[in-house]
């Protein structure tokens, strides 16, 4: 058994991203504000910090997780991957980013964050999405601007893209 | 919104947790997959002193199959029941209600047994629990007891747990019978305006009714003809004290438990 005290800082260590990581947080430190203000990993965005607007959604042990109700000590030796793990180089963009890109699937870009985290790990598991399902995953987003049919758009085109098909015709989204 | 501190215990064996909850029961919470204790943190509307995280211990991770009940202990993830492969054979009511409960972002973390510990009175968990007549497994430093759902549910987010007491399991009676679940949410896998359960019985139907009172209640149809089955559930909607609240009024919940209730009741019926 570990215990942990409150009010003192404690040694989480993780993987973020594939690379190894650490910083020191008390018991009650969120992992969005771990991530964002011990690493400085500021791509995970925090809104309504009680799970249901998505904003903060990551992978945690390849599990998609709402970072604002995961506590830092939580992900002692777990594997995160954040947004920032989603491009394959720096300067560059994923397909799915780059589908978001060519669409306009964002705007003032707040939710986006969670939204890539969620659609990557979804595309991976499902690689043939139907619409209703795509639409199904993002009920655990909220996003204010698009009114979502562009991130329809732009998911389908991403998954029809990783599965080979280049027509990118597949959605009346 | 931050939690307030709290000690945070990792355990490593069932009995540090038991230990933990028979010293200061009333001030430690268990979290599991955290997905209904942490907005309750965040919020500060739970601030507990201590916080046992169950995670790790692997003999609360099962779902086992035996006499007849699927046993699911508390740190079975509800995405890892959704995805059990026996389960729409095995609890065809849980796999009907279990994609309601939250989105895929919280079901990936968010446990069985943590919904039922919640008790919040529009969750989809509770509510097949109480119409399939299920239990909840306790466990103490000092004994072990078995409560039924219908006895564990206390009133709004209020249970019959004593505090130095850890949900070690639910268990659902393995059902072939015939069964149907409904709900209203303004989005998919928000909490339910009303959600429904009906299973069928010997006689009958057993309907369950979520989103309405402050818990889950259940009530038992006998085969009635259309009219009498109308009146009988037009009495029940106004049993249940539906209240006005942001999300709808207490007369659309109790045409919704009207509409939904016949509508299922009249699915399960042979």
């Amino acid at each position: 058994m570990s215990r942990l005290p409150a009010g003192q800082r404690h040694t989480v260590q993780f993987a973020l991203n594939g690379k190894p990581c650490g910083g020191e947080a008390e018991p009650r430190m969120l992992l969005t504000d771990f991530l964002r203000h011990e690493i400085g990993a500021t791509g995970t965005h925090v809104g309504c910090e009680h799970g249901v607007c998505g904003a903060c959604t990551v992978e945690i042990d390849g599990k998609l997780a709402r970072a604002c109700l995961t506590l830092a000590v939580q992900v002692d030796d777990c594997e995160v991957r954040t947004v920032e793990g989603l491009a394959p180089a720096s300067g560059s963009l994923s397909i799915l980013q780059a589908a978001f890109k060519r669409n306009h699937a964002l705007q003032c870009g707040f939710c986006t964050a969670g939204i890539l985290m969620s659609l990557d790990h979804f595309l991976r598991e499902t690689p043939r999405p139907s619409e209703q399902e795509v639409r199904d995953l993002l009920t655990g987003h909220l996003c204010r601007c698009t009114g979502y049919t562009p991130i329809v758009r732009a998911a389908m085109e991403a998954a029809a893209e990783m599965a080979g098909d280049k027509s990118r015709e597949k959605s009346d989204a | 919104m931050k939690p307030a501190a709290f000690d945070y215990v990792r355990a490593e064996h069932l009995d540090e947790v038991l230990a933990g909850l028979a010293h200061q029961g009333g001030d430690t919470r268990i979290i599991a997959g955290g997905q209904s204790l942490m907005p309750m943190l965040n919020m500060r509307l739970a601030r507990p002193r201590t916080l046992i995280d169950i995670m790790r211990l692997p003999e609360l991770a099962r779902i086992e199959r035996k006499n007849g009940n699927i046993t699911v202990g508390a740190g079975v993830r509800q995405a890892t029941l959704l995805a059990w492969p026996e389960l729409g054979e095995a609890l065809a009511l849980v796999a009907q209600a279990l994609p309601w409960t939250g989105h895929v972002q919280t079901r990936s973390r968010g446990t069985v047994c943590g919904s039922i510990a919640h008790a919040d009175p529009s969750a989809e968990l509770p509510l097949v629990l109480c119409a399939l007549d299920g239990e909840v497994h306790l466990r103490s430093a000092k004994r072990r007891r078995r409560v039924s759902a219908r006895d564990f549910f206390a009133g709004m987010m209020a249970t019959t747990r004593a505090d130095d007491e850890l949900i070690e399991a639910v268990s659902f009676p393995a059902d072939q019978r015939r069964c149907a679940f409904r709900e209203v949410a303004r989005r998919h896998g928000d909490f339910a305006i009303v959600a429904c359960a009906a299973v069928a019985t010997q006689d009958g139907v057993r309907l369950a009714v979520g989103g309405v009172a402050d818990m889950p209640v259940t009530r038992e149809f006998p085969q009635l003809e259309s009219g009498a089955l109308d009146d009988a559930l037009n009495s029940f909607a106004y049993e249940l004290g539906a209240r006005d609240d942001v999300h709808a009024s207490a007369r659309y919940r109790r045409d919704l438990v009207r509409l939904i209730g016949a509508d299922l009741i009249r699915e399960v019926l042979p």
